[in-house]
């Protein structure tokens, strides 16, 4: 038995502790916009919040964040989200969409930390984040968007 | 993707008339009401397709398949029956616009979704009686029905206010989803006039817009998935869940052509969750309540696989043989003039040898497939790109009749043509993995990572040798192009259409249709027997020719002491479209201008699927070697463009997934083994590597053709050209990251 605090609430999960993170939050809680791309931390399509960290939840065991506060695509929220969400939207960012779910959440993450990143921050906080349409473009202008969109 | 398709023969079936006269379009209310709302319906005289003739009696009137597209909804939410897969080209916004123009819909309220599989009402027009995507089709076969559904639809909504309200249909008019009379001053939206509608005698003929008169069409609508999947709400394969689903994970063999000789699952059984182990034609499945016990249970399995029949050679052992073979003279795809007279009496000869690996798809959701078997029914819901061969696989496996089997298409995460499969081997696994179970729960199969990167239908190796002669004034006299690699269709049910002459179309394209004038040219192939089984990728043939080809231009251009742009300009005075968006993209990029320092610049121009594209590199070379591409600027003809920005973004993307493949994408054998398995050692592009991307679209009222694969195939030479005007080096070798550029 494992005890999870996300999206702010808690939850009892009849999962072995070395059970990932994130094949707990799509197979026992059923959320399904976190997403499955490689297992190894190696694309970001599995990125949550682990405490406003942002975390590749394919590698994280739920017994490491028992304590902590995940947060999934679900119900990310605040001003850097809203921002992200609605920067995606308006330059329509996505193609096949899979890994955007990781994309958004990398890029709040970073937005949260960092209200006006350069195209260096930016490469830094999400080359972890394959996307194989390589919508990367987009995702650079939009995170320029979303932050113009939070100086408001 | 499928290629080849542009004769539009397929699976030995007759092209239907893609595009017949409006003013042969009969018209018919729905077939069937969803909901209190309306699905309209449109009757297509579908002349050709072998399966419809064979229905018909001899004499009789071409048969006429209703086939239903629009659904309206009393919300007055505007649902287009999409009827081809969405994973990213942007079909639902590009088809739902095609609609939404001629129905005169507000933008707002169009919804899209998957049409159910059904060959006869959902066919790939350019396909015969195949549903299907590939081959960049879907705007180009759908543009004119698209069109006409949503005409149809319009008049049957006029009708049923001109009969509610009592007043000439012709003094009606419609706009952005408002029906109006203004005599009367009276107006509904379409939700009111639905069910009326429903009842309405469908008019015998319906006009078509004026190009002139387009307010959708050529316009930047926002595309209408974006919203779902900015938000984690978009429903994929992978997020289909049933009551009681089981989840499968499958061990496949570890060469390709191995067979199962025996296994032992004591120790994935004891892993909690699994509930059972079942051996499949394809390998063995270990099922479990959820993927993470499923996976275990797998690597968990004790396997003995016999690998007498299975590929025993390495990527280096194939490749000898491939140069070997391209001493011999392959069959010939093109022949034109004398080819070896001119080149023994050219001023100068040039001759160089390409290599190109195996390349894995690697699309971001991995495969997988949900199947409910039932005794009497078959439910598979997956990212099928071509419905007709699932539908065709899952009926066979699990022994029903066609009609007690259901394909339902979802959207996909992403597929660059792995979904496309002639063996339908996603669908095929999951149907037998629960014919194996009796049907007792729904199955999910997902595959590992590692299962999608060592699971085969790689973009085939291939080995070409390109010979060339120049006259003493630096004319192209004299071209040989020899290509050596495994066939895509070959035993596949599209080798009938694909394959002519026994030359495989998606080998050769874009080398046998070379747009430069030369006298003498000719290409011929070899096709190999390799146990690995290939598949058509972003692009297919075009993925090597234009390399090869655009590439091997840029050595004669220079030997010819030309420019590039203009050597090339020179030979294609038969070709516009390509001439014009090489003119475009080298104006744009400024070729021929100053550079940042330590920039260089290459270009190249490709067609593919009657798509023109041209595409300029500005690169610099790293400290430590490696190439940076800093911009690409790209000019495409793709005729009419429906909707510009999803043009733009489908050049984006293809130049980034070409741009990841050209510099360090290889699948490679070693004794028959795959020696990659994931994202560490198969390298996607990343957004630190993705370049500046500047797109310009040609001005066209030509048909508009497909662009989901024609941006991939210019990045990779163009970026060879720059780099050899950067460091001198031709790289004739895939991928770039094998060759050290330090120093250079």
């Amino acid at each position: 038995m494992v005890k999870l605090l996300i999206n702010g609430e808690e939850r009892q999960l009849d999962a072995a502790p070395d059970t990932p993170l994130l094949w707990a939050i799509r197979d026992e809680l059923g959320m399904t916009g976190t997403k499955f791309g490689c297992g190894m931390a190696l694309c970001g399509a599995c990125t949550v919040h682990v405490d406003g960290i942002p975390t590749r939840s394919c590698v994280t065991a739920v017994e490491d964040v028992e304590g902590s506060a995940v947060t999934t695509i679900e119900a990310v929220s605040g001003k850097a989200a809203e921002a992200v969400q609605t920067a995606w939207e308006k330059l329509d960012v996505v193609q096949c969409g899979y890994c955007q779910s990781g994309q958004v959440m990398s890029a709040v993450a970073l937005l949260s930390e960092n209200s006006k990143p350069t195209d260096e921050d930016i490469d830094a906080a999400m080359s972890g984040n394959v996307c194989r349409c390589a919508t990367y473009v987009r995702i650079r202008a939009a995170i320029h968007e979303a932050a113009k969109m939070m100086e408001t | 993707m499928l290629a080849g398709l542009k004769d539009k023969t397929m699976v030995a079936a007759e092209s239907p008339a893609e595009t017949p006269r409006t003013n042969r379009r009969q018209f018919l209310k729905a077939s069937a009401a969803v909901g209190a709302g309306l699905v309209i319906g449109v009757v297509l005289p579908q002349a050709g397709s072998k399966i419809a003739k064979a229905a018909a009696p001899t004499g009789a009137a071409a048969p006429v398949n209703p086939n239903a597209f629009v659904r309206i909804a009393p919300d007055n939410s505007v649902t287009v029956l999409i009827k081809h897969i969405e994973f990213g080209q942007g079909t639902y916004t590009g088809l739902s616009t095609l609609v939404a123009e001629e129905l005169d819909a507000d933008w707002s309220q169009m919804r899209a979704e998957h049409a159910p599989a059904d060959a006869t009402l959902y066919n790939n027009l350019h396909w015969g009686p195949v549903q299907g995507t590939g081959g960049s089709s879907s705007i180009a076969n759908a543009y004119t029905q698209m069109r006409q559904a949503g005409a149809g639809a319009r008049a049957l909504l006029v009708m049923a206010a001109a009969d509610l309200w009592g007043v000439p249909a012709g003094e009606i008019t419609v706009s952005k989803g408002i029906v109006s009379h203004a005599g009367s001053n009276r107006s509904a939206p379409f939700g009111e006039l639905a069910e009326r509608a429903a009842q309405m005698e469908a008019p015998a003929e319906v006009a078509l817009k004026d190009p002139a008169d387009f307010t959708l069409i050529g316009k930047d609508v926002p595309r209408l998935d974006s919203r779902a999947k900015t938000r984690g709400e978009a429903i994929y394969t992978i997020d289909k869940t049933l009551p009681g689903m089981l989840t499968a994970v499958m061990a496949r063999p570890p060469v390709f052509g191995a067979t199962l000789t025996s296994f032992d699952d004591t120790a994935a059984r004891a892993v909690p969750g699994v509930t059972d182990v079942v051996a499949v034609p394809q390998g063995v499945a270990v099922l479990a309540e959820g993927y993470w016990a499923a996976k275990n249970g797998r690597d968990a399995l004790e396997i003995v696989w016999d690998e007498t029949t299975g590929e025993t050679r390495g990527s280096a052992e194939i490749m000898a043989e491939y140069k070997a073979l391209a001493d011999q003279p392959g069959d010939t795809a093109r022949n034109d003039g004398a080819v070896e007279e001119a080149l023994a009496s050219a001023d100068k000869v040039l001759e160089a040898d390409y290599e190109f690996p195996f390349l894995a798809h690697a699309p971001m959701e991995p495969l997988d497939c949900v199947v409910q078997l039932g005794p009497d029914s078959c439910d598979v819901w997956t990212g099928s790109q071509i419905q007709t061969v699932d539908h065709g696989a899952a009926t066979a496996i699990s022994g029903l009749k066609p009609e007690q089997v259901r394909v339902h298409t979802l959207l996909a995460g992403g597929s660059f043509g792995r979904r496309a499969t002639p063996n339908a081997d996603m669908v095929s696994e999951a149907v037998s993995v629960a014919k194996a179970i009796d049907g007792r729960a729904p199955v999910k199969v997902i595959w590992t990572r590692e299962d999608d990167i060592q699971g085969g239908k790689y973009r085939p190796m291939y080995f070409q040798r390109l010979r060339a002669g120049l006259d003493a004034e630096g004319n192209l006299v004299a071209w040989h192009h020899r290509i050596v690699g495994q066939s895509i269709v070959r035993n596949t049910p599209f080798a009938g259409g694909l394959i002519q002459n026994g030359i495989d179309k998606t080998s050769v394209e874009g080398a046998d249709n070379l747009p430069y004038a030369i006298p003498n040219m000719a290409v011929d192939l070899h096709t190999t027997d390799v146990n690995v089984p290939v598949l058509w990728w972003r692009a297919v043939g075009s993925t090597h020719t234009a390399y090869s080809t655009e590439a091997f231009i840029d050595e004669l251009a220079e030997a010819a002491g030309r420019d590039p742009v203009e050597f090339r300009m020179a030979m294609l005075k038969d070709h516009p479209r390509h001439a014009a968006v090489l003119k475009l993209a080298t104006e744009k990029a400024g070729w021929g201008g100053p550079l940042p320092e330590g920039r260089s610049r290459g270009v190249a121009v490709h067609e593919s699927f009657n798509s023109y594209v041209a595409q300029v590199a500005e690169i610099s070379i790293t400290d430590s070697g490696e190439i940076k591409v800093e911009k690409v600027v790209c000019a495409v003809d793709c005729g009419l463009a429906v909707n510009p920005d999803v043009v733009k973004a489908q050049m984006e993307g293809g130049i980034g997934y070409g741009l990841g493949a050209i510099l360090h994408d290889a699948i490679t054998l070693d004794g028959g083994r795959v020696e990659q398995s994931n994202f560490h050692d198969y390298v996607p592009l990343r957004i630190n590597e993705m370049p500046e991307v500047e797109v310009h679209i040609v001005p066209s009222a030509e048909a508009p053709t497909g662009v989901g694969e024609p941006g991939t195939p210019p990045v990779g030479p163009a970026v060879a050209n720059a780099v050899y005007a950067a460091t001198g080096r031709r790289i004739r070798q895939l991928p770039m990251a094998l060759h050290d550029l330090t120093g250079a």
